[in-house]
């Protein structure tokens, strides 16, 4: 309508199709490389597949500065706490993707340490297949995110993260009553595999 | 030609202009904006210091620190410049023969400072 009354000299848009678009060619990566998938995404940022084409460029090594967490690698029950430590240290609106068979399900490490999928303690939005992955495929999975950034709603992406949040302060609870953080997330996990549940945020 | 301002007046008017609309521009798009747009959940435990995501074990970058820590790097940067000036000295010592009796003084002026930081207990760590 203000096109045609203007002349086109105008252009009208949603406000979240703006900020999405925004948000969607600005991804502030923070790599959590704990395994050999680490090793396909330092191929990934290098110049032979150049994933700052994807204006993604900017690395960072501090929650605080980024907005786009990258698992990659094997995550035991141990480092739960830390993934979701730095995981609620982001700068929000934050996203994450799962990179490798490990994180998105324990992979081949089906034993009593390692944590069988990350989606059990953080929210994962894009889950990267492979052993590891190669890096088209990392590559892939962040173009997928980004198609999925395009369509979010701010509505839905708050959900998810008060969501979040609500599991952690009942993790501040338990270490409140005395348990240590490795404990919290492990009993949360316990209980959530038992009501059938399986995540606990 | 009788102007009744300064011919430059217009010139402030737009730096004015510039500097009020850039300063709205940064806080409507950094503090406003966002009020309403970004998603915020400030909690204790996300906004306590970045340590590898595990939790901080002294209070941040601002801890108290042992003063011995300071004495000693000080004495250090003393004699490492001594040993900088050792190692030229030793490598042209054969072809200029007479640089022994400088470089004695020299060594005989940081003993001295030697000998007294000693005396004063600056190299033990617990008095």
């Amino acid at each position: 309508m203000a096109e045609n009354l203007l002349d086109d000299c105008v252009m009208t848009t949603r406000l979240d199709a703006v900020l999405n678009w925004g948000r969607r060619n600005s991804l502030w990566p923070l790599p959590f490389g704990t395994a050999c998938c680490a090793i396909e995404f330092m191929s990934m940022m290098a110049s032979r597949y150049d994933f700052s084409r994807f204006g993604a460029e900017a690395l960072r090594f501090s929650p605080r500065q980024s907005d786009l967490l990258l698992v990659l690698g094997t995550v035991t029950h141990k480092q739960a706490p830390v993934l979701r430590q730095i995981y609620a240290q982001m700068a929000e609106p934050k996203w994450v993707i799962s990179v490798g068979a490990c994180a998105s399900s324990g992979g081949i490490y089906r034993t009593y340490a390692t944590l069988q999928g990350i989606d059990r303690v953080i929210p994962v939005d894009v889950y990267v297949p492979g052993c590891p992955p190669r890096p088209e495929t990392i590559i892939l999975g962040a173009m997928k995110l980004q198609e999925k950034i395009t369509k979010e709603s701010f509505r839905d992406r708050k959900e998810h993260l008060e969501a979040f949040y609500r599991s952690w302060d009942e993790q501040q609870a338990r270490q409140a009553q005395g348990r240590t953080e490795f404990q919290a997330v492990r009993d949360m996990v316990v209980e959530a595999g038992e009501t059938g549940q399986q995540r606990i945020w | 030609m009788n102007q009744a301002v300064h011919p430059f007046l217009p010139v402030l008017v737009l730096f004015l202009a510039a500097l009020v609309v850039g300063a709205a521009i940064l806080v409507v798009s950094g503090k406003v904006l966002p009020a309403f747009l970004k998603p915020n959940h400030p909690r204790p435990g996300k906004l306590t210091p970045y340590e590898c995501g595990v939790p901080p074990l002294q209070e941040g970058a601002r801890h108290r620190y042992g003063i011995q820590f300071y004495l000693i790097a000080m004495l250090f940067i003393l004699f490492d410049v001594e040993a900088a000036f050792l190692l030229p000295w030793a490598v042209q010592y054969k072809r200029s023969l007479w640089t022994f009796w400088p470089m004695l003084s020299f060594f005989a002026t940081l003993l001295v400072g030697y000998i007294y930081v000693w005396g004063r207990g600056a190299l033990e760590w617990e008095r």
